[in-house]
């Protein structure tokens, strides 16, 4: 028989113990506002204003036109203007260019015969999301952008024939194969899950069953107890990243252009400050559940924000910002840097102390934190 | 014999948690070599006072040594010399007998590992169960694991957190037996219990109540000190006597034992007046009786001034 007393009695129990489980509450709360604003506001599927550099060989009031049109579109902004090839060639293996503009030296001189000079533009294609509507609206501006200044007597030069041809260059990944961008990146996304989700437990579950107190009692130091949990997740770390290496070659033949040791290296650091994350979580969380949710609350951010499942140079400068501080964001473009782009340590430095000053500040939260004491 | 040294001795010790104080001005002497009862009601402060005196909780007030260590500033030379056994079994389950062991050997450092490990082992009586995971074990073996693993570097004191609670008679009994032979060896050992055969078993007692400490000395001074008077009475319908007596003058305790009921108080003779008035009217039969540790214990708990709220964390 069905007591509505009894049923009441449950249901009186859970909203208790729900609003007593703070965390439980604010994740409850939390979450769909989260990714209301993640989803609705810094997510987009259409990056527009993507730094582009412009190698003109000449400055003619043709070359300026091109440049205009391209910018007009709105897919594109000129951040740098190298004068030769290799500097933008530098720039783009930087990433801080996801396009080049190449101006031929006679670019006028064949518009102005009818020759339908070559311009090239290159693409880094490692991200083919992030670049795809950029290049579609390309092939539509080949045919208007010069129109105003092919006046007068060039004015028979107009379309329908292009007076110029726009000639495109997938770098990176010329096929445009979406698993060189995401198998790489997974590496830093399954890494981050597992390591912050591990370390966390990994503590809470000492204090949860009560054996840190036993610890506590030893002469072991914080930095022993934060050190010994940490190394073997490293190596956990390392299997998980073997598993993952030999998958994208085997499964889906995604290039190793860079130095594996390299790689490797980088690893570390990285891993490590996914640790320190979790290390620091577990001296916040007083269970596992808790603990559990500190991951999620760290993760979904990293997930969506570092550029892992959309482009970063589609969200808004606050979400920028935002995945700027996460240690997913600077792997990705490691990890992509060296893989599909053969990165050089010289290319990546950058990206490797921003993970390195995380790791920094992580660590010294988690020593912080730590106690020695039960106080 | 000549006075011996002192293991513990510690002075107005106070901890609050979250304004709430929870051990108050406590201080405490242990000879080496002495088996030290801590006695009092839950959420007293035994565990907190523990917890201070092996450096994991920091006194908020209150000074004093542990094994000649200053406890404020040596805690981790007294976490080396000193075997902590907690309330609650605090090895790892999820590894076995002589994995708990082994790590708590490489985590103090033990040179010999291998052989004390091997030799706690057969002490234990655990030799072919050595890879049995611990959280397997019944109560009564988990505790003897825990006591072994605290041994095992040689502590100089032990600090025991109700150590026999939960575990059947004979182990109780072995292991009081255990305790007493560390002691001959001279080891020091301060031991929680709300057990009366175990607090008689020891060489001398703290009674503490709501963080104070109310009583000290051996049992039998203890007894002496709280100045209480006992009668008992036998016979049948001992809930009506009861009954009766409570409120009667003279009558501060009325604490019924099976067959017997004891009625305890300070003063004497309005004691004596008020019981021996009772037991006449229904012709039952009321002798004066030595107080025992109970008695005095539940009289000294009632005495104590008890604040509103007591003990802010689990076990204070």
């Amino acid at each position: 028989m069905f007591a509505w007393s009894r049923f009441a009695a449950i249901v009186v129990k859970e909203f208790v113990q729900v609003r007593r489980d703070r965390l439980t509450f604010a994740m409850m709360i939390g979450m769909p506002v989260m990714q209301l604003v993640l989803f609705g506001f810094a997510i987009n599927m259409d990056p527009k204003s993507l730094p582009m550099a412009v190698v003109a060989a000449e400055a003619s009031p043709f070359s300026r036109s091109l440049v205009r049109s391209l910018e007009a579109s709105g897919y594109f902004r000129v951040v740098a203007q190298p004068s030769t090839a290799a500097g933008a060639e530098a720039l783009m293996a930087e990433g801080d260019v996801q396009f080049v503009l190449h101006v031929p030296a006679d670019f006028s001189r064949k518009i102005a015969r009818g020759e339908r000079p070559v311009v090239l533009v290159e693409a880094d294609a490692s991200d083919p999301a992030a670049t795809g509507n950029a290049l579609s609206a390309i092939q539509a501006l080949n045919y208007s952008a010069l129109d105003r200044d092919l006046a007068g007597s060039l004015a028979g030069l107009r379309s329908p024939a292009p007076a110029f041809e726009l000639r495109v260059h997938r770098r990176y990944n010329p096929e445009g194969i979406t698993a060189y961008n995401i198998v790489p990146g997974l590496m830093g996304v399954v890494l981050t899950m597992t390591m912050i989700m591990m370390t966390a437990l990994a503590m809470t579950r000492e204090r949860e069953r009560g054996t840190m107190e036993n610890l506590l009692a030893t002469p072991v130091r914080p930095f022993e107890v934060m050190a010994g949990k940490i190394v073997p997740y490293i190596l956990i770390g390392y299997v998980q990243v073997v598993v993952i290496l030999v998958a994208s070659q085997l499964l889906f033949q995604v290039p190793m252009v860079g130095s594996l040791a390299l790689l490797s290296s980088i690893l570390v650091l990285f891993i490590a400050a996914n640790l320190a994350v979790g290390f620091t979580f577990s001296t916040l969380a007083r269970n596992q559940l808790q603990a559990m949710q500190m991951t999620f609350f760290f993760f979904l951010p990293s997930m969506l924000l570092s550029g892992f499942m959309f482009p970063f140079r589609g969200m808004p400068g606050w979400a920028q910002a935002i995945g700027e501080v996460l240690p997913l964001t600077h792997f990705l473009r490691i990890v992509r840097g060296i893989m599909l782009k053969g990165n050089q340590w010289d290319d990546i430095a950058l990206e490797v102390a921003a993970l390195a000053a995380f790791l920094l500040a992580a660590g010294a939260v988690a020593m912080a934190r730590y106690r020695e004491t039960l106080d | 014999m000549a006075e011996a040294a002192l293991a513990i001795d510690v002075e107005g010790l106070t901890k609050r948690f979250d304004g709430k104080v929870v051990v108050d001005r406590f201080g405490l002497q242990v000879r080496q070599g002495e088996i030290y009862g801590f006695l009092g009601p839950n959420g007293s402060g035994k565990t907190t006072t523990i917890r201070m005196l092996c450096g994991l909780l920091t006194p908020d007030g209150g000074s004093g040594t542990c094994l000649g260590f200053d406890i404020l500033r040596e805690s981790a030379r007294i976490k080396r010399e000193v075997g902590y056994m907690t309330q609650r079994f605090s090895l790892y389950e999820d590894l076995s007998i002589a994995e708990n062991l082994e790590f708590i050997g490489r985590i103090y450092g033990l040179a010999d590992r291998r052989r004390r490990v091997d030799e706690a082992l057969e002490r234990l009586g655990l030799g072919k169960r050595r890879g049995q995971l611990a959280g397997t074990l019944s109560g009564g073996w988990k505790q003897r694991l825990a006591l072994a693993a605290c041994l095992l570097h040689d502590p100089r004191l032990l600090l025991l957190d109700e150590p026999t609670a939960g575990v059947d008679p004979g182990a109780r009994r072995e292991f009081w037996e255990h305790l007493h032979q560390l002691a001959h060896e001279g080891m020091t050992v301060l031991v929680s219990t709300h057990y009366m055969d175990e607090a008689e078993r020891c060489h001398a007692l703290a009674y503490i109540a709501y963080g104070k400490l109310l009583a000290s000395g051996t049992a039998a001074q203890v007894v002496a000190g709280a100045k209480l008077h006992t009668w008992a009475i036998e016979g049948e319908d001992l809930a009506a006597v009861a009954a009766e007596l409570r409120g009667a003058p003279g009558a501060d305790m009325i604490v019924p034992f099976g067959a017997r009921l004891h009625v305890s108080g300070t003063d004497a003779a309005t004691l004596a007046a008020s019981v021996s008035a009772a037991a006449a009217r229904r012709g039952l039969r009321a002798t004066s009786v030595d107080p025992g540790l109970e008695d005095v214990f539940i009289h000294l708990m009632r005495r104590a001034p008890e604040p509103v709220t007591v003990a802010g964390r689990a076990e204070g």
